[in-house]
């Protein structure tokens, strides 16, 4: 494979963007926060990350947004991950998984049905900031 | 406790984005079996009564989380490389910065996997936050080198918040370290 330069990235990046901006609009305002604090990271937080991003693209989901956050607070939970978009209520997931983060892309996402069994509401009290 | 060197790296990189740095350095020297890091920031620094503090797995300054007890990542490390013949060192000056480094012994049957580098190089790149952080990477058996500027490395993709930049910026990695596929 012949080394990817910034200059290159960069021209990736155009291509897509033209094609995306024709077809993809309404998933910008899809957000997913993932909590990446030590117990997060501990109980593989990065493997959750990196499947929201596979499986996004996979699906051509490709405006959502994928945010590092620290610690929620919701440590016996963790991976924990929170997913706004509009049309649903801000939800946090807890004991995100790989295959739960699959689930989630399909039925919180894409079918606008709520995960029942790995809902955990809301973030611990001293972390919320309003 | 962490189960991959990865995971103690992004642990500490993080403690640097907390410190409120503007700038982070990280260097990822790799040879047949020893990987060495250091990570450098321009944060708030600690004074040696903290640093005393942060070191022990009994104590958490509380300002993050009010009444629980957590501030384990350092010490994660300490009992890892204290347990397979790492190295370990931590200089810091409040108000200046901090530096820590510490040493991998690849060779030690009791070191934890390596686990995804790449991903957690992506993974430190698209950290929030509005630092300029540059990691300086080699692996001498594998005959690599590079070095990546957050700032460049953003302005290139136009943010790294979205799975496609994800999986450029991972592409990107890939290359650098000529991991096919």
């Amino acid at each position: 494979m012949a080394k990817l330069n910034l200059e290159a990235l960069r021209k990736l990046r155009e291509e897509n963007k033209q094609a995306l901006e024709i077809r993809d609009t309404e998933n910008k305002t899809i957000q997913i926060i993932i909590g990446m604090g030590t117990s997060g990271i501990a109980a593989g937080a990065k493997q959750t990350l990196k499947a929201f991003t596979d499986l996004l693209r996979e699906r051509n989901l490709t405006q959502v947004s994928l945010r590092q956050a620290g610690s929620i607070g919701l440590d016996h939970a963790e991976p924990v991950v929170e997913v706004r978009m509009p049309g649903m209520p801000d939800i946090i997931y807890g004991k995100v998984d790989p295959k739960v983060a699959e689930q989630i892309i399909e039925q919180h996402i894409i079918g606008k049905e709520l995960l029942n069994e790995h809902v955990f509401d809301r973030p611990a009290r001293d972390i919320v900031q309003d | 406790m962490h189960y991959e060197l990865c995971d103690f790296l992004m642990d500490i990189f993080q403690n640097a984005v907390e410190s409120g740095a503007g700038q982070i350095e990280l260097r990822l020297d790799q040879e047949e079996d020893c990987l060495d890091c250091c990570v450098a920031d321009n944060g708030k620094g600690m004074a040696e009564e903290v640093i005393r503090q942060a070191m022990n797995p009994f104590y958490s300054d509380g300002q993050k989380h009010p009444g629980r007890s957590l501030g384990l990542g350092l010490p994660f490390l300490v009992q890892l490389l204290d347990s397979t013949g790492g190295e370990f060192s931590l200089d810091s000056t409040p108000g200046v910065g901090t530096t820590v480094r510490f040493r991998f012994n690849l060779a030690n049957i009791d070191t934890p996997p390596m686990g995804d580098l790449v991903f957690t190089m992506v993974q430190m790149m698209s950290f929030p936050g509005d630092h300029e952080f540059v990691l300086h990477r080699s692996n001498s058996t594998r005959g690599v080198a590079y070095r990546v500027s957050r700032r460049e490395l953003h302005e290139a993709l136009g943010g790294m918040d979205d799975p496609e930049a994800l999986g450029l910026a991972e592409a990107f990695f890939k290359s650098q370290e000529e991991i096919d596929g």
